[in-house]
């Protein structure tokens, strides 16, 4: 008999039935944290090797990490990383993660730090486990452990291959019963050290995800897909105007329909719950509900967003940054001012919120794709009064979470309703709920005037941000979710929230950067909330800063590349991560892969319908760095704007996977270019009024580039050395696109675009402005 | 609630519902399918995909009674003997899916552009996926999945 996580948990004396019949989630790795376990649900102990690792007789082994996989293929990473430390082959492992019952709190994803910050302990982990292994090799065979190889799990006397013993017969149903040492998850060790950059194998190379395979067949058990006996299906019902009071509620305009079971609420909380999700469908649109509208509006039209931002008293600006003397603009022979804005933008998740609750046996466990399976835990646990150790998440794939989606909140919910209930309970939010009533990536308006000395050089800049994101809501708080909000049980003070400012490496002498955070006039029960949204800021703020440096290379006269690594070139200190000299490697790196030819933009205009032209734009995000050049064809008669192609240069520092990442640059350059030309949240002054894929556009198949370049740099000066660190690559891709399509589009047209998004009505009624 | 007879996948089954359901609701809760998936309810994204009569049809605004007797074929359905359909091996050669969610009706809408059109030109992909919606923005795999498979065909 094989040794698997339940006979752990069997022998720890808690008691556990098998889930039924799930042989896809078995092949997938989730079958042990499907299980159904009665509960209660202790924290797994971090500093014991057997909460990270598991061997089987068999020789495989399983890892159980406490991050989340939302489709960029990091369980991929952990393996491949985890398998090359532990010294076994890649398809011998499998990975488990994110349920807080049996793997430990890493905390979810979030910040695209996975490899970046939790990667280390995995491989430490694994190297420990490699230790031990040898040591145990060692007694076998009657040999000191610098006497032995090990490969892909077999350990063997190095002067005589013939005395062998592999990991199973080691290990494999036992416990390793090794404590490890760390004040928290991320610093959790042995005494093993890890790898360098040039032992490493499995890294570097590109397995295919595992998680494919079930995603194309149609076996992959998604969290929509579990069925519980007994559950029940649940609808919210919103208050039709944002800020709205419940007055009364007509049950009988329900209680006829089929199935009903019960209207819920609480404060301004609604939902209908009924045995068949078309009857909660049915019922959620049927229910009489009379609301009371609030005594003023909420929030200003979205047409009126920008004025409103502009003349809004700020809640908050800290200090500005501040280096040189700023005052030195008045000496410069030329002045550059411009205004640019990006209005709200959602999630707008391709599959609406959802969660199930069971509330079996006095326990909570929810079923749910939220990407900080740890955070929902801890909420529910404190927003029902329910011990932690009685609540789980069982962590689950689910549709696009690229951040603070409302996943968490429906979560919440479900977990409400089951105990209101006493039953499982499926929440299910409707598109136009989760398009309207999703977190949103803040507003921004930005000022920037930038002054340059008769030589064209940059010699003072003044970036002034507003961001409409006070109240910006955090992850799975037990009293600022919307279920917190609606009940009245929400935090007396709203978060501060913040704006952001530049993240380049250009030496400009005299700079100045200050930020002021406004607030809607609703700030609590609002469909206009802010939360992070892929790169929280990035997107906002590099459109601004990244289209500025090239308004300013065109006051210059100069071409656009050459004008940043000058900026870049003009300095000479560098950071911990290298970050200028990586800056420079990744912008000639784009130029060299697109056949950049040295010019100042715009290009002389052609006669014909359609302009062509090429920008650049180039952002980092913690130390990883990014350029990406877009190629654009304008369509002057149809205002049309398409990507023909885009050049990434990408640097990440050491590379795990890289078909795997090139995949995911991909992508993350394609819902940055969603975001530059079709996305915006629209309002009137009481409710959002993008409310699905008609009146919120998205990117389509019709817009994709006909080609995309992703180059893949090591821009480190030592780039072989053995400590070359993985830094994080998911979210520094999404920034520099907005401007880079903007600055190709002035390129083609001399039109400068200074507002997101760039629909087709927008680029024609700019070009005819301009008589283009 | 009444008798209503589907053939999914080659299987006939006899569902109790009401006629009015959405036939994505029947597969999913009453036949325990999992490739159609709900994203919109509206007929806007194509999640809930699934082929009737040679077309794709979103199962999420047909009346399950408006296919009562028809020969439906969902994801699941596509590997025949054991082996997976061109398209979905295509789709594992390119690693094209990030989350997956909406990459039923990418595949079944593939399917349907391949078997009427073996070899479709780029803008004839573009044109007939175009309604076919992903946010995590896999378009440009998508794309190169299908002319891989068109590329055989031709």
């Amino acid at each position: 008999m094989t040794a698997t996580r339940r006979d752990f948990l069997r022998a720890s004396g808690m008691l556990v039935v098998g889930f039924s019949a799930l042989p896809a989630l078995e092949a997938h790795g989730l079958g042990d944290a499907m299980m159904q376990a009665a509960g209660p649900y202790p924290d797994p102990d971090f500093r014991q090797l057997d909460s990270w690792i598991v061997i089987r007789a068999d020789g495989t082994a399983t890892f159980y990490v406490g991050k989340t996989d939302l489709g960029q293929g990091t369980g991929t990473a952990f393996r491949q990383i985890m398998a090359d430390e532990l010294d076994i082959a890649y398809d011998r492992t499998s990975c488990v993660m994110g349920s807080t019952d049996v793997t430990v709190d890493q905390g979810g994803s979030g910040g695209s730090d996975a490899l970046q910050a939790d990667g280390w302990p995995m491989r430490r982990v694994a190297a420990e486990a490699r230790r031990v292994l040898l040591e145990m090799a060692s007694t076998r065979l009657g040999v000191p452990v610098t006497a032995l190889t090990v490969s892909e799990g077999v350990v063997s006397v190095t002067a005589d291959p013939s005395k062998r013993v592999t990991y199973g017969e080691l290990i494999g149903g036992k416990r390793f019963n090794v404590t490890l040492t760390g004040k928290n998850t991320d610093t959790t060790t042995g005494v093993a050290p890890i790898k360098t950059v040039q032992q490493l194998k499995i890294v570097g190379q590109s397995p295919q995800r595992y998680d494919i395979p079930p995603k194309v067949d149609g076996s992959l058990k998604w969290a929509v897909d579990v069925k519980l006996p007994g559950m029940l299906h649940a609808r919210n019902v919103k208050p039709p105007v944002a800020g709205a009071t419940l007055v009364s509620i007509d049950e009988s305009s329900v209680r006829g329909i089929p199935g009903f079971v019960r209207v819920v609420s609480k404060g301004n909380y609604v939902a209908v719950v009924c045995e068949r999700e078309e009857q909660a469908i049915r019922a959620a649109r049927q229910l009489k509900v009379n609301w009371q509208k609030p005594a003023s509006a909420p929030f200003p039209a979205s047409d009126d967003l920008f004025t409103f931002m502009r003349a809004a008293t700020p809640t908050f600006s800290p200090p500005p940054s501040v280096v040189g003397e700023p005052a030195a603009i008045g000496a410069a022979v030329t002045v550059v001012e411009a205004d640019y804005e990006v209005p709200f933008q959602g999630h707008t998740s391709f599959g609406p919120a959802h969660g199930l609750a069971d509330p079996s046996n006095d326990q909570m466990t929810i079923y749910s794709n939220e990407m900080k399976s740890y955070g929902l835990r801890n909420g529910v646990a404190q927003y029902l009064g329910i011990p932690r150790d009685r609540v789980r998440v069982v962590w689950m794939e689910g549709p696009q979470a690229f951040g603070r989606t409302a996943a968490g909140d429906a979560g919440f919910e479900a977990a409400f309703l089951a105990k209101e209930l006493g039953r499982p309970v499926r929440m299910q939010w409707t598109r136009q709920e989760e398009t309207a009533w999703d977190t949103k990536g803040p507003a921004y308006t930005v000022k920037l005037r930038g002054g340059l000395d008769a030589q064209g050089n940059l010699i003072a800049l003044d970036y002034e941000a507003r961001a409409a994101d006070h109240n910006h809501l955090g992850y799975n708080e037990h009293d600022s979710v919307l279920i917190a909000q609606l009940t009245n049980q929400r935090k007396a003070t709203p978060a501060r929230g913040g704006a952001s400012t530049p993240n380049d490496m250009y030496a400009v002498p005299n700079r100045r950067m200050a930020t002021h955070v406004v607030s809607l006039p609703l700030v609590w029960e609002t469909p206009l909330r802010t939360g992070n949204l892929r790169d929280p800021n990035g997107p906002q703020v590099t459109f601004a800063s990244e289209s500025f440096i090239d308004e300013l290379a065109v006051a210059a006269k100069a071409d656009p590349v050459a004008f940043r690594l000058k900026l870049l070139t003009a300095g000479t200190a560098d950071d911990r991560g290298f970050k200028r000299a990586r800056s420079i490697a990744v912008i000639e790196a784009a130029a060299e892969k697109f056949g950049w030819d040295a010019r100042s933009s715009p290009k002389a205009r052609g006669a014909g319908d359609i302009l062509t032209g090429r920008g650049i734009a180039y952002a980092f995000r913690s130390e990883t760095v990014v350029a990406q050049i877009a190629e654009v064809e304008v369509n002057r008669r149809t205002g049309r704007v398409w990507v023909k192609r885009f050049v990434c240069a990408h640097d990440c520092g050491l590379i795990v996977n890289p078909e795997a990442l090139t995949r995911a640059l991909e992508c993350g350059t394609l819902h940055s270019l969603s975001r530059a030309l079709h996305e915006e949240v629209r309002f009137d002054t009481e409710k959002v009024t993008s409310v699905d894929w008609i009146t919120h556009p998205t990117l389509t198949h019709a817009d994709t580039p006909e080609r995309i370049d992703i180059v893949l740099v090591n821009g480190d000066p030592n780039p072989e050395r053995p400590d070359l660190p993985h830094y994080g690559a998911g979210e520094t891709i999404c920034k520099p696109t907005l401007a880079a399509v903007a600055n190709a589009i002035f390129d083609a047209t001399g039109v400068r675009l200074r507002r997101v998004p760039f629909r087709s009505a927008r680029v024609l009624a700019a070009l005819k402005a301009a008589s283009v | 609630m009444s008798q209503i007879t589907l053939t999914v996948n080659g299987k006939r089954q006899t569902v109790d519902v009401e006629p009015t359901t959405p036939l994505l609701y029947v597969l999913r809760n009453d036949l325990g399918l999992q490739g159609p998936r709900f994203g919109c309810g509206l007929g806007q994204c194509g999640a809930c995909t699934v082929i009737i009569k040679g077309e794709a049809v979103r199962s999420c605004i047909r009346p399950v009674s408006a296919v009562a007797g028809a020969e439906i074929t969902t994801l699941e359905g596509l590997a025949a003997n054991g082996k997976l359909h061109p398209l979905q091996q295509a789709w594992i050669d390119e690693q094209v899916p990030q989350c997956g969610f909406c990459q039923n009706g990418q595949i079944l809408t593939a399917k349907v552009l391949l078997d009427k059109n073996p070899a479709p030109s780029d803008a004839q992909i573009r044109q007939a996926m175009a309604t076919t919606l992903c946010r995590c923005m896999t378009y440009y795999r998508v794309q190169a999945a299908i002319k891989r498979v068109a590329k055989v065909n031709a």
